[in-house]
């Protein structure tokens, strides 16, 4: 009976065990040989004490579901985890929304991966860059290789004349300014 | 029953064991194959096949690893003390350490490069930069120490070093930080930059037999920040190739401000031309201050000599030395690829790779197809010069290596992965994740003409969650990858010293059959060297006191001194007599704050040590030598100032009284 108990026990802890291991919170759980490195990168390390990263700052806004969700499409995640300095332009769900009826559903396809992210990496600087410190017409190169505009009016910073900073959340490895329009990159040539 | 019992108990281990391995997660099999372990093991007792030389970043030293095994097998101080091996602690060591600001204890190491003969590497030197007080180091292979450290006038930061041309006619250094000439008024407005800060090149001439070091000629450039270089080879021989940002020539805030042009250069410079101009005497002279210090393997001492004058050309005045070369957003690598045709410009905010070729660069000149000219030197046009472009590589190139098989390796800092493509048609080919945010990378030779492309080794900058946790500082991972078939696979992660800035690697057969094994003592030349215990003698000059001190298995001679004072400066001079090789001595003596000793077999080094009060003072060997090491101790005594104790020195006579008086 003493047995019995002992090795119920032992399936349990092998089940919890388990459990750690597959939800990738803890990377090294297991340690044969075959599990000693997860795919991913940076997102994947367990850390809850530092200060928040782009990507997690962004996951726990819950105005930015649809930007989470295209960046994960997007395969930027790892990136976006990384040490930076980022400057992102975060588009609020109500931005994506102002977008053709379709575009994002059709963006979120497997075979307009590149386009979407063309798209969102027009939204990514190098460069923490505070609201602040921008100037009127100044140009922004952003990590898909084109420019942004940047305008100010009224005390307002506008983007390529179609999208306002409205908040701006400074990040561990960056700074978020929230946005309330989806910036288009210009039309390849 | 009981049989019945243990049946069901092994049921259940079974079913528990299925259980713990049906859990593992799907996708970590394509990370890390099963045959990984066995491509990088090497067994205990056998060597490894490569020597991995690592620049230690901000410890300011060189590491030295075995490849694949990943092992650590030596640390090269160069530019920093090393306690561990007594660098910078001796008075032997302390010049080497010596610069135009007097002795700096600390710098931080970039870049290392092995020597080459014929843009293959001949396993003679490795060089290393400073980066903070501008100096380029010469570490000598047969005895893995710095032997020869000269410093840069003019610079500042030196970062694009110490990158050499296919026969190690020079070693080069351009400047990161521009600054106001050595010999104009440094004391200007932080926003003159444009008007008074300069970039300077320097060409190091290397002796051909011997090594030594010489600025042969600087080259004054417009103020920009100089990043990467690398020599021309085979036909590009006479060239070098130097990444430049910060052409917009900020002051401040260059996170910003020195991200603003869409496009930067490389600046490609005529070396050959430059000699010519030396030649003809369009050098100016000027008047500068830096340090030249020199090891002596038979003194066992170095020298620190300063210099004062330097040859510069200027590349605004002699028009034909320097060409831009457009490269897109802060160009970081600049390498140059085995054939010497292609030139690769990795801007590290750009979305592509441009890749330069140099037969188009020379047409370019020679139909002057210029757009413009930058401080007065000729911009190449892009597209002249331009071989292609890599679409959409990865985020953030940094450096590449090459394979000599037509493919080229690049390392992506945000992505953090290592892409290979293709140099002939610019097609990636595959990529891998490195953990995480790749700086360098290292192949074999992979900046020779001749890479042995077995492995690939990514030097990281962030490395979390790779190994045990030890605090807020974590050591930096080196990630080993087997690229000898189409599909790069990484086989090991294993950690290392400081920063692993840059790396280089080669084949361990070019290297380990010259290592010396001890320093021949009939050889050393040091002035205060002891070259049996018959020799060795106390000598008082006023207050200085000169120990003539050997050390062998298993004791000190002498190990009693008295009749030393309070007050007194007392140098031991401590000769190894061992002639056997890894039988080093070391020597410690109580309340030394100017540190120890380490000698190895055949050399004579010299710790300073102040008898600050009266006392008894043991003194030991701190590097564990024998059976008996425990008893290789010795005691020396301080008396007050003016005290009338007579100055003697012995080793095993110096009995107790009674004893002596028992023998008559």
């Amino acid at each position: 009976m003493k047995n019995k108990v002992f090795f119920t026990l032992l399936l349990i802890s092998s089940l919890v065990a388990c459990n750690n291991a597959t939800d990738k919170s803890s990377p090294a759980a297991d340690n044969s040989a075959a599990t000693a490195t997860t795919a991913g990168g940076q997102e994947n390390v367990q850390d809850d004490a530092s200060a928040k990263d782009i990507v997690k700052v962004a996951i726990s806004s819950p105005d930015h579901t649809t930007l989470v969700a295209a960046l994960k499409q997007a395969e930027l995640v790892t990136a976006l985890s990384n040490a930076g300095p980022f400057t992102v332009f975060a588009p609020t769900n109500a931005a994506f929304d102002k977008l053709p009826a379709g575009t994002v559903d059709g963006l979120m396809k497997p075979d307009k991966k590149e386009d979407l992210q063309n798209i969102l990496q027009y939204h990514v600087t190098l460069a923490a860059m505070k609201a602040e410190t921008f100037k009127d017409g100044q140009v922004l190169g952003m990590v898909n290789g084109d420019n942004v505009t940047i305008s100010i009016k009224d005390g307002k910073v506008m983007l390529n004349n179609s999208a306002t900073i409205v908040a701006s959340i400074p990040a561990s490895n960056g700074i978020i300014h929230v946005i309330d329009g989806v910036l288009l990159p210009p039309a390849k040539k | 029953m009981k049989y019945l019992k243990q049946l069901l108990s092994i049921l259940l281990l079974m079913l528990a064991v299925t259980i713990f391995n049906s859990c593992k997660p799907k996708n970590a099999g394509s990370a890390v194959s099963a045959d990984a372990a066995s491509k990088a093991y090497v067994p205990p007792g056998k060597y490894d096949e490569f020597y991995n030389f690592v620049s230690g970043g901000f410890s300011g030293q060189m590491s030295v690893y075995g490849l694949p095994s990943g092992r650590l097998l030596r640390v090269i101080p160069i530019f920093s003390v090393d306690p561990e091996k007594g660098y910078g602690y001796s008075e032997e060591t302390k010049p080497m350490l010596n610069t135009s600001h007097g002795f700096v204890p600390w710098d931080d190491q970039h870049h290392t490069e092995l020597s080459q003969t014929n843009g293959e590497i001949d396993g003679r030197w490795i060089f290393a930069n400073a980066n903070n007080t501008p100096r380029v180091a010469r570490v000598d292979l047969t005895t893995f120490r710095t032997t020869e450290i000269i410093e840069l006038p003019n610079s500042a930061g030196n970062h694009s070093s110490p990158f050499i041309t296919e026969n190690t006619e020079y070693v080069v250094a351009g400047t990161r930080f521009s600054v106001p000439p050595d010999d104009a008024n440094g004391d200007v407005a932080i926003n003159t930059y444009k008007q008074n800060f300069k970039g300077y090149l320097s060409f190091i001439s290397v002796g051909k037999e011997d090594g030594k070091m010489d600025i042969a000629f600087q080259i004054k450039c417009p103020g920009v920040n100089f990043d990467l270089s690398h020599a021309g080879k085979g036909k590009s021989h006479g060239w070098f190739f130097f990444s430049c940002y910060n052409t917009e020539q900020a002051n401040t805030l260059l996170e910003v401000n020195a991200s603003q042009r869409d496009k930067d250069f490389i600046m490609a410079v005529n070396w050959k031309k430059a000699e010519e101009y030396l030649k003809a005497g369009k050098g100016r002279k000027q008047t500068v201050k830096y340090a030249h210090n020199v090891y002596d393997e038979k003194s066992h001492t170095a020298t620190s000599e300063i210099r004062t004058e330097v040859t510069v050309l200027d590349s605004k005045e002699l028009k034909d030395i320097c060409y831009m070369i457009p490269c897109p957003k802060s160009p970081h690598g600049c390498d140059v690829d085995p054939t010497g045709e292609y030139i690769v410009g990795s801007g590290k905010l750009a979305a592509l790779i441009p890749v330069f070729s140099f037969t188009k660069m020379q047409k370019a000149i020679a139909d002057k197809a210029y757009d413009g000219e930058y401080e007065g030197i000729p911009v190449i046009k892009y597209e002249a010069a331009l071989h292609g472009e890599v679409k959409k590589p990865g985020l953030g190139p940094l450096h590449t290596e090459f394979d000599g098989k037509g493919n080229a390796y690049t390392t992506f800092f945000v992505s953090s992965e290592v892409v290979k493509w293709s140099i002939a048609d610019l097609k990636v080919l595959d990529r891998v994740p490195t953990y995480y945010s790749v700086g360098h990378l290292c192949i074999p030779g992979g900046d020779s003409k001749k890479p042995n492309a077995k492995y690939l080794i990514a030097y990281n900058k962030i490395t979390k969650d790779r190994y045990l946790p030890t605090g807020p500082e974590l050591a930096q991972s080196a990630q080993l990858y087997d690229i000898s078939g189409e599909k790069m696979q990484l086989i090991l992660d294993f950690p290392t010293i400081g920063e692993p800035h840059y790396a280089q690697a080669v084949a361990a057969d070019l290297i380990r059959n010259k290592s010396v094994k001890f320093f021949k003592i009939e050889e050393n030349t040091n002035p205060f060297v002891s070259k049996g215990e018959g020799t060795t003698k106390v000598v008082r000059a006023g207050n200085k006191v000169d120990v003539y001190m050997t050390c062998i298995r298993s004791h000190f001679s002498p190990d009693n001194i008295e009749g030393i004072k309070a007050g007194d400066e007392v140098y031991f001079h401590v000769t190894n007599l061992e002639q056997d090789w890894d039988v080093p001595h070391g020597f410690a003596i109580k309340g030394a704050n100017t540190g120890e000793l380490l000698i190895m077999p055949g050399e004579t080094q010299t710790l300073k040590w102040i008898a600050e009060k009266p006392g008894m003072f043991p003194f030991y060997c701190t590097d564990f030598c024998s059976a008996l090491h425990q008893e290789m101790s010795g005691y020396l005594r301080v008396s007050p100032a003016g005290s009338t104790v007579p100055l003697t020195f012995s080793t095993g006579t110096n009995m107790p009284k009674a004893d002596s008086a028992a023998k008559k």
